[in-house]
């Protein structure tokens, strides 16, 4: 009998292995293998010089050492770094204000919902437009200009992307724009989770509500302010759209918003694979890292 | 506490004049999330002569005339709109069946490799998909499936991140009782899956087919990788290559109407859907 209905789970469960087919076929395919060959190509010379094709020729870390002693590396990626902290440093903050706001029970914001919609949209928004109405609007003879004129703060145009500062400033504040909506509703569901008898415990002892958030709140929401900061480093190390879109994939002014990711897709387009295998190489252990760290947070929970 | 008298005089600051600071805060920010798209709606209605006299807040007449000039334009903007949308749909309603479909398995199931599937997809869920762009771009080529729809389409299936959402709302809302009871009512297993469980998953598959139709719609990097036909390219490869060329030619009214058939379904689709997208972003990430 109970040798019966061991045979009868066993034969359910042969089901789980066939509803994973198609996720584990379709990954096997489309991820696993392009990563195996982009590994492999990080190792070959393998690049287009006018008509004349070099390569593929084994070179054994050469790749790597290239990409990290002509600064190309070094370079895009602390262009990439300084525009995402410049985004994520205003992000956080106001992150953290509005989902403060929210949870606040005393202050018994009304509208919330209609506030909370309105700043999650920016993220919605297909991140290669926005870049474009950005580059319309700050452009030489953009709106943003000609107002400025019109108000007589300038006499000439501003011209945001001849500077190293505008350029990356416009870039950060899409950055944060787009997603200062997506962190404050993470951190709010996060604040929204704390033990309420923690605020009331506080209030009864007359803390004022500046202590109860530093005391309080932002303590016990470290695990979660550290999610968001890892996926959004992760996010950062992928800035693409704005700046390529922005800057038309040259990073102007001089190669200062230039990223790392559109360096990858300049490299992928002259293939020069063997650059772009070491390069997404790089960014993949770098990634990896990151991941872990998260993956990390999300099982420790259900053990 | 010495300086509880202290907190009541200077920090404890009103309620109400809290309130008043938030209602601004709120208010600037609002403004500025919906300035930009007030200035696209504004510049989309002008001529471009307007346009280049300088800028004003209010509407123009030109609208229309903008919209046919982007109809009979060199840039295939509605063509890219359908294209845009044959690719964001179709993955989207892949990536949300074929995720439950995952989910279900490891949820529901008990089988020797289910820890370790469980684990590995959890551990390359925020790998980013650019990191294996070239390899992918290659297999591509091999694969003679350049300029087609299915590199953009079919790896969908495998979407790590809508597999967490997935297995975590099942974890709530799923429980094992009920595909019991339609074991012992004589269902087939695939049966189960697709017409009593999928049912239940309604709320989380509606919020994340949403989701994953923004995605794919808004979609730019694989999609320029893999797409250079005209007839084929996407809203966002249109984009880039109306930002590549030379600018001072456009007729700027074109370029801000083309700006907003591009975002506009999106815009229509988030107010229609707001509150239900909103309540949907904290459940995926981490149990507060």
């Amino acid at each position: 009998m109970a040798k019966a209905k061991k045979s009868q789970v066993v034969k359910y469960n042969k089901w789980g292995y066939i509803f994973l087919i198609p996720f584990v076929l379709v990954y096997l395919i489309f991820q696993l293998i392009p990563l195996f060959t982009t590994i492999y190509n990080s190792f070959f010379e393998n690049y287009r010089q006018g008509i004349v094709q070099v390569g593929p020729n084994f070179v054994g870390f050469q790749n790597f050492v290239t990409i990290f002693t002509n600064g190309d590396i070094p370079t895009y990626f602390s262009n990439t770094m300084i525009m995402w902290i410049l985004g994520f440093v205003p992000q956080i903050l106001i992150s953290l204000l509005l989902g403060a706001w929210f949870s606040d029970t005393r202050l018994r914001l009304k509208c919330a919902s209609f506030f909370k919609t309105v700043i999650y949209m920016p993220n919605l928004i297909m991140a290669s437009a926005f870049a474009m109405l950005f580059f319309t609007l700050f452009s030489d003879i953009g709106p943003v200009n000609s107002l400025m004129i019109q108000m007589g703060l300038i006499s000439q145009p501003y011209k945001f992307l001849s500077h190293t500062i505008s350029a990356r400033g416009l870039v950060a504040f899409m950055n944060c724009l787009m997603w200062f909506g997506n962190t404050t509703i993470l951190l709010m569901a996060g604040m929204l989770g704390i033990d309420s008898a923690l605020f009331e415990a506080a209030q009864v002892d007359g803390a004022t509500s500046t202590q109860v958030f530093f005391k309080i709140t932002l303590p016990l929401l470290r695990p979660i302010l550290l999610y968001v900061l890892i996926t959004s480093l992760i996010g950062g190390l992928q800035m693409f759209d704005v700046p390529q879109i922005l800057t038309n994939g040259d990073g102007s002014p001089m190669r200062t918003s230039m990223t790392l990711i559109m360096y990858l897709n300049k490299h992928l387009y002259s293939k020069n694979f063997g650059l772009a295998g070491a390069l997404s190489v790089f960014l993949f252990i770098i990634t990896g890292i990151l991941s872990l760290i998260v993956f990390k947070f999300t099982t420790q929970e259900e053990k | 506490m010495p300086n509880s008298e202290y907190n009541d005089v200077e920090g404890g600051m009103g309620i109400v004049a809290r309130r008043i600071l938030a209602y601004i805060v709120l208010i600037l920010l609002t403004v500025l999330c919906l300035f930009w798209f007030y200035v696209l709606f504004i510049n989309s209605t002008r001529s471009n002569a307007e346009l280049n006299r300088g800028f004003t807040l209010l509407p123009s007449t030109y609208f229309a005339q903008n919209l046919d000039n982007v109809i009979h334009g060199t840039l295939p903007i509605f063509k890219g709109m359908l294209n845009s949308f044959i690719v964001a749909a179709s993955a989207a309603i892949l990536s949300t069946y074929f995720s439950a479909m995952t989910a279900y398995a490891i949820h529901v199931y008990d089988f020797k490799a289910k820890k370790a599937i469980f684990t590995f997809i959890l551990a390359v869920m925020m790998i980013p998909t650019q990191v294996t762009a070239l390899g992918f771009v290659s297999l591509v080529n091999k694969m003679k499936l350049t300029n087609t729809f299915i590199p953009l389409i079919i790896p969908a299936i495998a979407a790590p991140a809508i597999f967490y959402y997935m297995k975590q709302y099942m974890e709530s809302a799923l429980p094992h009782a009920i595909v019991e009871a339609a074991r012992i009512d004589g269902s087939p297993e695939y049966k189960t899956f697709n017409t009593i469980s999928l049912p239940i998953m309604k709320p989380a598959m509606a919020v994340q087919l949403i989701f994953s139709f923004v995605a794919n719609w808004n979609n730019y990097f694989t999609p320029a990788l893999v797409l250079n036909k005209d007839n084929v390219k996407t809203l966002p490869i249109l984009i880039a290559q109306l930002r590549a060329a030379d600018f001072l030619k456009f007729d700027m009214g074109q370029v801000y109407v083309a700006i907003a058939l591009s975002i506009a379904p999106v815009i229509v689709v988030y107010l229609c859907l707001s509150r239900f997208i909103v309540g949907g972003v904290a459940v995926g990430s981490v149990k507060g």
